[in-house]
C-alpha cells in the first residue's frame, strides 16, 4: 500500500516537472512580451503592452506576416490538390511501378529541409531564376507534398472503391467522382493535411530563409530581429504567433475534429 | 426500360489464372436471371463484364442493339447494385437517389421528385432527408435499388445485394425484389451464391463453376433436370448412384447399378444421348426415394436399407440409409413426417423412373 | 473506334492524375537533389564555381579538422539529444496513458504539446530568456545565493541540446503515447495472470510491443536533429560548430556552393545510414 502511494507520488512528480520544463520557455516569453523595461529578463518591472502595439506598428513584420499567411496557404492548397489526385490514382488503379512512385512521393520526408533548400537554391542560381515568395512557396509544396499524400493515400480505404465506382456507373466522370465522392468522403483527412501542412509552412525557417530574397516570412523576419539579441518585441511578436496558434488549434479541436469522432 | 443482353464468347484472364472461359449467354428483355455458383466460379467478374467495370480478355458484350464490350460504365444502359450498397456516406437518401439524374444534367426540382418517387417504390419516401448510416441494413439496400433504378437502366446488375442481412430478411427483400422487377419490367442479373435465393427470384438461373457455365434454365429445370453434375450437386442435395449403360436404344436404356438395374427413358439422360457401354452417374434427390408401393406409378424397387441415423427436419425425416445389397456410399432420403423412424430397422427403397437423372460419370475422382 | 480496352483508358487517365506530383517532385526535389550531387564534385575558384570533376571537397572534408570535426559535432549532439529525449519522453507517455484518468488523457496530451505551437525560431529564442546570462535561470540561483557567479549556458553544447531535448521530447512523447494506447490490457492481464511482477511485465511485454513507436520517433528525432540549423544557431551559438552550421558559413561568406554541397551529401549519408540502422523497425503503410 504504502509502496503504491510512493510509485503514485513518484509518477505525478515526474508529471509535473517535466510540463514544468515543457511550459517555462513559453511561460517566460509570454510573461516578458509584457515587461515594461528594454530587457525581456528578471526582474519584471511591471505590465505594458509597449511592445504589442511596437509589432502592430512594425511595417516589415506586419508584411512579413501577410507573406507567411499567402505562402503557407497556397502552398498548401497546392500540395493538397496534388496530392489528392496523386493518392487518387495510386490507391484507386493499378499503375506499374506503384511501390516506385509512392517511394519517390514521400522521399523528400526523409531529407533534411536544408538538404531540400540547398538543391533548389543551386538549380535557381545556375538557371538564373530570382529568388522570390515564389521560390519559397515551390520549396514549401516540395517538403508538404508528401506529408498531404501520406495522409490522404492512408485515409483512402478499400471499402470506398464501390461508392466511388457507383457514382461512375450513375454517369459521373472522374472529375466528378472526385468533387462530388471522393474529396467529400476524405474531408476529414484532407483538412488534416491541410492545416498540418498550414503548419509546417507557417513555422519553416530554413527553406524560406534561403530562397526569398527582399519580400520575406514571418520566421526570417523574426529571425533578423534576433540580431539585436534580447528584446521584448521579439517575445511580443512570439506570443501573438503562439497565441493565435493555439486558438486555431482548439477551435479545430472542438468542431472539426469533434464533429467527425461523431460520426 | 429493358433490353436483351447477348454474351458472346467471353473470356477473362488474370495472368495465368482464367476466370471466365469463352461464355456465351443470351438473355432476353425483362428476365430475371440468376448468375449462381461457388465463390471463384467466375460470376462476379462476369458481371463487372456486363457493368464495365471490366473488359474482357476476349469476346463480346451486347446490351440491345449495341456492342458495349469496351464502353465505360458511366456510358452504359447498365447500373449496378452493389454487394456493399456503396450509398454515397456525406449525401442525403435524395441526393443519393437522385446522384445519377444530377449526372445527366436534370435541375433539382425535377430530380428531387424524381428521387422520392423511387423512395417511394421501395417504401422510404419518409426517410428522404436521412444520411445512410441512419438506416438498417435491409433499409440501406433498398436505398440502393432505387438509386441504381432511378436512372431507368435497361439492365440491372445485382452484386450480391442480401448477402449481408438476415436469413428473415433476406426472404423478405427476394419477395420484394422479385416484385420491384415485375412492376419495372427491367433486365435483372443477379449474383448469388444461395440456391435457395436462386430459385426464389430467378425466371432462370445460370450455374457457374470455373469460368464456365454449367447449366442454364428455369430453377425447376435445373433442379429437376440438370445437365451437370456440378449443377445437380450445387442446387440441393443429391445423391450420387455410379452405373454402366447395358443397352440403349432411341427411347429407353437399361443401367445396371449396384442397387440393381433400372430401364430408363432416354429423355432421362439431360447431358448427353445413352451409348450402350457408358460409364454414367445417376442422380437421385433424397426425397424421390419412396417406400415400397404407390399404385399405378413405374416405380424402381431398389432392395431394401438399414437405417444408419435420422433427424426430424419438420417437414420430414432426413435418413442416411445404407443398402443391404451393396457396401457402397450410404444414401439420403426423405421420409414422410408421418414415418416412424427408428435407427437399425429396414426399409424398403423404391423410386420413379421420371425423377431419376442419368448424367455422363465425372472423368476424375468426385 | 479502336478496341482500347476500359483497363488500358484507365491506365492513361490514372497516370494524368499522377503526373503533376510526380513531375513536382521530379523536378524539385530530384533533379536540384543530383544537381546539387553534380555540383559536389566541382570546385570554387575565386568567385566563379568550375565545373571540373574532382574530389577535391570529400578530400577536404576528410583532411580539415574543423570540417570532420563538425559531423562528429552533429553526430555527438543528436545521439545525446535522441537518448535523453527517449529517456524522458517515455515515462511521460507511460503516466499519461496509464495514470492520467481516460476522461483527461487527451487534454494532458494536448497540454504536453502545446508549445510546439510556438513558431520555431522563436523557440530557441525563448530558453535564450531562460539560459542566458543574465536570463531566468542565472537570476533565481544567484538570487537564492546558490552560486556567485552567473553560470555560461547559453552558446554552450548544453543549451543546444536543452533547446532540441525540449521539442522532442514533445514529439516522443505523442508518438510513444499513441503506441501504448494501441496496447490491449489483456497483454498485461496475460503477463500478471502468468505470474509477472510489474517490473517483469514492462520488460518482457510492453517495451518489446512499443519498440517500433520508440524507434520511429527516435529516427524522426535523429533525421529532423541532425539537419537542423536554428537551434544550434541560436542556442550553441559559435563556439562549436556542428555540420548544417557549417553548411551555412559555405553559403554565406565564402560563397562555396560545391563545399556546401558536398557536406549536404555527407550529411545525407549519416541519415541514411541512420535509417538502413533502424528500417526494420519503421513502417509507412496505408491503412
Amino acid at each position: 500500500m504504502l509502496r503504491r502511494v510512493f510509485v503514485s507520488g513518484l509518477s505525478w512528480a515526474y508529471l509535473a516537472l517535466v510540463y514544468a520544463f515543457i511550459f517555462l520557455p513559453v511561460a517566460v516569453l509570454v510573461l516578458f512580451s509584457f515587461q515594461d523595461g528594454r530587457l525581456p529578463v528578471p526582474p519584471f518591472n511591471g505590465f505594458s503592452t509597449q511592445w504589442y502595439e511596437a509589432v502592430f506598428a512594425d511595417r516589415k513584420l506586419m508584411a512579413a506576416l501577410g507573406n507567411s499567411m499567402l505562402v503557407a496557404i497556397s502552398s498548401s492548397v497546392v500540395s493538397c490538390v496534388l496530392g489528392f489526385l496523386a493518392a487518387y490514382s495510386l490507391a484507386r488503379y493499378k499503375l506499374p511501378g506503384s511501390a516506385l512512385q509512392r517511394g519517390l512521393l514521400i522521399a523528400p520526408m526523409t531529407v533534411s529541409y536544408l538538404i531540400i533548400a540547398l538543391g533548389l537554391l543551386s538549380l535557381l542560381n545556375a538557371l538564373h531564376m530570382p529568388l522570390s515568395l515564389l521560390t519559397v512557396g515551390i520549396g514549401h509544396v516540395v517538403i508538404n507534398l508528401p506529408l498531404c499524400f501520406a495522409i490522404i493515400y492512408a485515409s483512402m480505404g478499400d471499402h470506398q472503391i464501390n461508392i466511388e465506382r457507383a457514382a461512375r456507373d450513375l454517369g459521373a466522370n472522374d472529375f466528378k467522382v472526385m468533387a462530388l465522392v471522393t474529396a467529400p468522403m476524405l474531408m476529414p483527412s484532407i483538412l488534416a493535411a491541410f492545416f498540418l501542412s498550414v503548419t509546417f509552412s507557417w513555422d519553416e525557417f530554413i527553406i524560406a530563409f534561403l530562397l526569398s530574397r527582399f519580400d520575406v516570412t514571418l520566421p526570417v523576419e523574426i529571425w533578423s530581429m534576433l540580431r539585436s539579441g534580447l528584446n521584448p518585441k521579439t517575445n511580443a511578436i512570439g506570443s501573438l504567433v503562439f497565441l493565435a496558434s493555439v486558438a486555431l488549434l482548439l477551435i479545430l479541436e472542438f468542431s472539426l475534429f469533434g464533429r467527425t469522432k461523431k460520426q | 426500360m429493358t433490353a436483351p443482353v447477348s454474351i458472346e464468347n467471353v473470356s477473362k484472364t488474370f495472368g495465368h489464372f482464367t476466370a471466365l472461359d469463352s461464355v456465351s449467354l443470351d438473355i432476353r428483355a425483362g428476365e430475371f436471371i440468376v448468375l449462381l455458383g461457388p465463390s471463384g466460379c467466375g460470376k462476379t467478374t462476369l458481371l463487372s463484364i456486363l457493368g464495365g467495370f471490366l473488359s474482357p480478355s476476349s469476346g463480346r458484350v451486347v446490351i440491345g442493339e449495341n456492342d458495349m464490350t469496351f464502353v465505360t460504365p458511366s456510358k452504359r444502359p447498365t447500373t449496378t447494385m452493389f454487394q456493399d450498397y456503396a450509398l454515397f456516406p456525406h449525401m442525403r437518401l435524395s441526393d443519393n437517389v437522385g446522384f445519377g439524374l444530377r449526372m445527366r444534367g436534370l435541375g433539382k426540382a425535377e430530380r428531387d421528385e424524381k428521387a422520392l418517387g423511387f423512395l417511394d417504390l421501395v417504401g422510404l419516401k419518409a426517410s428522404a432527408g436521412k444520411r445512410p448510416h441512419e438506416l438498417s441494413g435491409g433499409q440501406r439496400q433498398r436505398v440502393a435499388l432505387a438509386r441504381a433504378l432511378a436512372v431507368d437502366p435497361e439492365v440491372l446488375l445485382l452484386d450480391e445485394p442480401l448477402g449481408a442481412l438476415d436469413l428473415k430478411l433476406r426472404r423478405q427483400m427476394q419477395d420484394e425484389l422479385k416484385a420491384i422487377q415485375k412492376r419495372v419490367g427491367t433486365t435483372f442479373v443477379h449474383v448469388t451464391h444461395d440456391q435457395e435465393e436462386a430459385m426464389a427470384i430467378a425466371d432462370r438461373i445460370v450455374v457457374m463453376n470455373q469460368g464456365r457455365i454449367e447449366d442454364f434454365g428455369p430453377p425447376s429445370q435445373i433442379y429437376m433436370r440438370p445437365r451437370s453434375l456440378f449443377s445437380a450437386g450445387f442446387m440441393g442435395e443429391v445423391n450420387f448412384v455410379p452405373g454402366r449403360v447395358k443397352t440403349a436404344d432411341a427411347a429407353c436404356a437399361e443401367v445396371e447399378t449396384s442397387l440393381g438395374s433400372l430401364a430408363l427413358p432416354a429423355a432421362n439422360f439431360t447431358a448427353a444421348a445413352p451409348k450402350a457401354g457408358d460409364a454414367i452417374t445417376l442422380t437421385i434427390r433424397p426425397e424421390h426415394f419412396r417406400g415400397a408401393d404407390k399404385s399405378g406409378e413405374p416405380m424402381f424397387a431398389l432392395g431394401d436399407a438399414k437405417v444408419a441415423g435420422s433427424a426430424f427436419f419438420g417437414t420430414h425425416y432426413r435418413c442416411h440409409l445404407q443398402p443391404c445389397a451393396s457396401d457402397g456410399d450410404a444414401l439420403v432420403a426423405h421420409l414422410p413426417q408421418s414415418a416412424e423412424v427408428r435407427d437399425g430397422e429396414i426399409v424398403p427403397l423404391a423410386v420413379r423412373a421420371a425423377d431419376v437423372v442419368a448424367l455422363p460419370a465425372a472423368s476424375g475422382t468426385l | 473506334m479502336t478496341a482500347t480496352t476500359l483497363e488500358d483508358a484507365d491506365r492513361r487517365k490514372a497516370w494524368g492524375f499522377a503526373a503533376p506530383a510526380l513531375l513536382w517532385t521530379l523536378a524539385f526535389f530530384v533533379v536540384p537533389f543530383l544537381f546539387m550531387a553534380a555540383m559536389s564534385l566541382w570546385k570554387r575558384e575565386g568567385r566563379e564555381i568550375v565545373r571540373v570533376w574532382n574530389l577535391d571537397n570529400y578530400v577536404r572534408f576528410f583532411s580539415e579538422n574543423a570540417l570532420l570535426q563538425g559531423l562528429v559535432n552533429s553526430l555527438e549532439i543528436t545521439v545525446i539529444v535522441t537518448v535523453l529525449s527517449v529517456l524522458l519522453a517515455y515515462p511521460l507517455a507511460w503516466i499519461i496513458a496509464e495514470r492520467v484518468p481516460k476522461r483527461f488523457q487527451r487534454m494532458a496530451l494536448i497540454l504536453a504539446i502545446l508549445p510546439f505551437w510556438t513558431s520555431y525560431v522563436v523557440r530557441s529564442y525563448s530558453w535564450l530568456l531562460v539560459l542566458s546570462k543574465n536570463g531566468v535561470i542565472n537570476q533565481m540561483l544567484t538570487g537564492v545565493g546558490l552560486i556567485a557567479e552567473p553560470l555560461e549556458i547559453a552558446s554552450t553544447r548544453t543549451a543546444t541540446v536543452i533547446g532540441f531535448v525540449h521539442f522532442f521530447v514533445m514529439l516522443l512523447t505523442l508518438t510513444i503515447y499513441s503506441n501504448l494506447i494501441q496496447l490491449s490490457p489483456n497483454y498485461r492481464r496475460a503477463a500478471a495472470d502468468l505470474g509477472a511482477n510489474a517490473f517483469q511485465t514492462f520488460w518482457h511485454v510492453i517495451l518489446p510491443l512499443t519498440l517500433p513507436g520508440i524507434m520511429t520517433g527516435a529516427f524522426l528525432t535523429f533525421v529532423l536533429c541532425i539537419g537542423d540549423y536554428v537551434t544550434p544557431q541560436i542556442l550553441g551559438g559559435n563556439n562549436e560548430l556542428v555540420l548544417p552550421q557549417i553548411i551555412m558559413l559555405q553559403l554565406g561568406r565564402r560563397a562555396d556552393f560545391p563545399m556546401a554541397a558536398a557536406l549536404s551529401i555527407i550529411l545525407m549519408l549519416a541519415v541514411t545510414i541512420a535509417y538502413v540502422a533502424c528500417a526494420r523497425w519503421l513502417k509507412i503503410e496505408r491503412a
